[in-house]
C-alpha cells in the first residue's frame, strides 16, 4: 500500500486516521490539532475564568495524565493564567492505587504542578481494602463512589479550589448516554452531557460565599470535563506520541459492571463507524434538552447545569415551591441515585431503605398492570408533580405533539409518593451533616451513614494483654 | 512454527510491543522480538492476522486471550500501530509484515 501523505502539512507520512472525520495526518499535526480542539472547547464554553484555581482530578491513568499535560501546555501557550494543581484520591487499594499514585507523583514532577493526595484512610478512617475485607466484594463500589465524590470536593476545598476538572472523554460520555438510555434514566442524561456541572449553592449564593471572603466550602465546587469531545483513541495516541507516562490497569475490585456492556457496544460501533461516538454524545445533548427542568420547561443541557436539578421532578409531590426544600431534596436524591448507580454498575443489589423502596434497581410500581407495554412504566413529571393517573397506564401511546420526554428515575418513590400525596410536604432544609459538615439534607450525610455501618461492625483489633 | 529458510525468502524478524496493560498477558514484558517464517503453509506471506494467532499460540502466558483477541482480529479497543502509524492506514489485518517492522499493540480498555 502506497504510504499516505499528511492531509494537513502535505509533507510527512500520515500516521493517524482520525475517527471523527477519517482525516489522515502525521503525528506532529495530530498533536497540534488535538491541542487546538481542546483549547477551542474550553474557550467556546467559557469553561475557565482567567486566574482561576483549577484542581485536576488525577488518577495516574491515561485520561487524567493527558488532561494534565494538555491543560498545562495550553495554559502556558495561551497565558490563561490558570493556577493548576493535581488532586489525587487514594482509596487505599493495594496493588492498584498505590501504583497509579506513583504515576501521578511522576506527573507532578514532570509538569511542575503541586500535588495533593487525599486518602480515604485520613478522611474516613477506612481504606477500600479494609472496606472490602469487612463487607466483601459486593457493594464495595457503592462505598467507593460515595466516598470519592466527597473526597474530591473536600480535597478541592482543602486547596481552596472551587473548580475540579476530570478526564472524562467522548467515549465515556457516549457510554453514559447509552447506559442511561438502556436504563431509562433520562434525568441523568442532562448531567452526563453537560460539560460543566455545579452544586446548587454555587449558582445560588455567590454573594454569600464572597461575603465569607470568597472561601471555598465543600458545597460549592464546580466540576467540568474539558476532554468531553475527545476520542479515547486520540487520547491514547496523544499520550503515545508525546511519550506521556501513565498507568494502565483495571481496579482489582471492579466486577462485571453494567458500563462494561455499554462500552462493548460503543467499541463495536466505533469499529464500524467511528464518527458514531461523537454523534451519540451530540444525540445525548439533544435528548437532554427535552428533559423538563423543575419549572416544567425543557432546558438546554449545554449550559451549566445545576447538578441535582433534574432529580427534583422525581420527587413526587414536593411542589418545588421553596427553593431550599427543592435543593435539599435534590441533594438527597443525588446521593441516593449515585449510590444506586454505583450499585447498578456493580451489578449488586441497591440498598433497601424505607420509605423509598428500590429492589435490585427495579421499579416496583404497584400501579402498573403486568400486561401493559413497557412504555406504561413511564410517568410524566411536570412541575414536580406525579401525573401517574394521567399517563399511559391505560396502554395508550404518548401523543406525538408532546415535546417533553417522560422521565422516571430508577428510584422508586412509590411509598414515599403515597405518603407525600396524602401527608403534608416534609420540610427538608439544605444543611450540613452534623458529623462532617458535608452538604446534606439529612442530619447525617450518606458517607457518614455508610461509615457508621462500617464502624459498628468493625472487629476490635489489638487486644492488649498486660 | 518452523522458522525454516523455505524457498521464497528469508525469515522475517520483527519487534512486537505491548502497552496499556496488555504486557500483563505476555509475561509483563513490553518488547518482544519475533521471527516469522517467510512463507506460510499456503504460500502467502505472513500478515497481521497471522501474527495475532502466532502471538496467542507462542507468546501469550495468560489464559485471558479475549483481552487481546476477539474472533479473528484484535479486540475492539486495542490499537495497532505498524511502524508508528495507525494500522488502518496500512491495511489492518491484511498488512504483510516486513523485516524490521515494529508492531505496537496499545490497549485503551482501562480506567483513565
Amino acid at each position: 500500500m502506497a504510504p499516505h501523505i499528511c492531509q494537513l502539512c502535505n509533507t510527512s507520512r500520515a500516521q493517524i486516521l482520525r475517527p471523527k472525520n477519517h482525516a489522515r495526518i502525521c503525528a506532529p499535526c495530530f498533536i497540534d490539532i488535538f491541542e487546538r480542539e481542546i483549547a477551542e472547547t474550553i474557550t467556546s464554553t467559557n469553561l475557565f475564568q482567567p486566574g482561576e484555581r483549577i484542581a485536576i482530578g488525577a488518577s495516574g491513568g491515561k485520561d487524567s495524565t493527558v488532561l494534565a499535560s494538555v491543560l498545562k501546555t495550553l495554559n502556558d501557550r495561551h497565558a490563561w493564567g490558570l493556577d493548576l494543581v493535581l488532586l489525587s484520591i487514594d482509596e487505599g487499594i493495594t496493588g492498584y492505587r498505590d501504583h497509579s499514585l506513583d504515576a501521578v507523583k511522576r506527573n507532578s514532577v514532570e509538569y511542575d504542578l503541586p500535588l495533593k493526595i487525599v486518602s480515604y484512610e485520613e478522611l474516613y478512617g477506612w481504606s477500600m481494602d479494609q472496606v472490602v475485607a469487612q463487607i466483601g466484594k459486593k457493594g464495595n463500589c457503592t462505598y467507593c463512589g460515595v466516598f470519592r465524590r466527597q473526597a474530591l470536593d473536600r480535597g478541592a476545598a482543602m486547596l481552596g479550589v472551587g473548580h475540579v476538572v476530570t478526564g472524562h472523554n467522548a467515549d465515556d460520555v457516549a457510554e453514559t448516554v447509552l447506559m442511561n438510555l438502556l436504563r431509562g434514566d433520562l434525568p441523568r442524561l442532562g448531567r452526563a452531557t453537560s460539560i460543566l456541572t455545579s452544586t446548587p449553592s454555587a449558582t445560588m449564593s455567590r454573594k454569600e460565599t464572597e461575603a465569607d471572603g470568597g472561601e471555598v466550602t465543600i458545597t460549592n465546587v464546580k466540576r467540568s470535563k474539558p476532554l468531553m469531545y475527545a476520542y479515547e483513541k486520540e487520547i491514547v495516541m496523544y499520550a503515545h506520541y508525546k511519550k506521556l507516562d501513565y498507568f494502565s490497569t483495571e481496579c482489582i475490585y471492579s466486577p462485571e459492571a453494567f458500563r462494561g456492556s455499554a462500552r462493548t457496544l460503543i467499541k463495536n460501533l466505533e469499529r464500524i463507524r467511528p464518527e458514531s461516538i461523537l454523534d451519540v454524545v451530540r444525540s445525548g445533548i439533544d435528548m437532554a434538552k427535552l428533559v423538563p427542568n423543575a419549572e416544567g420547561h425543557p432546558k438546554g443541557a449545554a449550559e451549566a447545569v445545576i447538578r441535582n436539578e433534574v432529580e427534583d421532578e422525581a420527587e413526587g409531590g414536593c411542589g418545588g415551591s421553596n427553593a431550599k426544600e427543592v435543593v435539599s431534596e435534590m441533594a438527597q436524591m443525588e446521593q441516593k441515585l449515585r449510590q444506586d448507580e454505583q450499585a447498578e454498575e456493580a451489578g449488586t443489589e441497591t440498598e433497601i431503605k424505607l420509605p423509598s423502596k428500590v429492589l435490585d434497581g427495579q421499579r416496583h410500581d404497584r400501579d402498573l398492570k403486568p400486561d401493559l407495554p413497557p412504555e406504561a412504566a413511564l410517568t410524566t413529571y411536570v412541575q414536580g408533580q406525579n401525573h401517574d393517573r394521567h399517563s399511559q397506564t391505560d396502554g395508550q401511546q404518548l401523543p406525538s405533539d408532546i415535546r417533553t420526554v417522560p422521565i422516571r428515575t430508577k428510584q422508586e418513590k412509590k411509598s414515599s409518593r403515597k405518603a407525600t400525596r396524602d401527608a403534608p410536604v416534609p420540610k427538608q432544609r439544605l444543611g450540613q451533616c452534623e458529623r462532617c459538615g458535608y452538604l446534606s439534607s439529612q442530619a447525617v450525610c450518606k458517607a457518614c451513614m455508610l461509615l457508621e455501618g462500617l464502624n459498628k461492625a468493625r472487629p476490635r483489633t489489638g487486644i492488649e494483654v498486660g | 512454527m518452523a522458522e525454516s529458510s523455505a524457498p521464497g525468502g528469508y525469515p522475517i524478524p520483527i519487534t512486537v510491543e505491548f502497552t496499556g496493560g496488555l504486557e500483563l498477558l505476555f509475561g509483563n514484558e513490553r518488547k518482544h522480538k519475533v521471527v516469522l517464517p517467510a512463507r506460510l503453509e499456503n504460500g502467502s506471506s505472513p500478515n497481521i492476522s497471522f501474527l495475532l494467532g502466532y502471538l496467542v499460540d507462542n507468546l501469550m502466558q495468560d489464559e485471558r486471550k479475549d483481552m487481546f483477541i476477539m474472533e479473528d482480529s484484535v479486540r475492539p479497543g486495542v490499537l495497532v500501530l505498524i511502524n508508528d502509524a495507525d494500522w488502518e492506514l496500512e491495511g489492518e489485518d491484511a498488512y504483510e509484515l516486513q523485516a524490521g517492522d515494529t508492531i505496537v499493540f496499545v490497549s485503551t480498555l482501562h480506567g483513565g
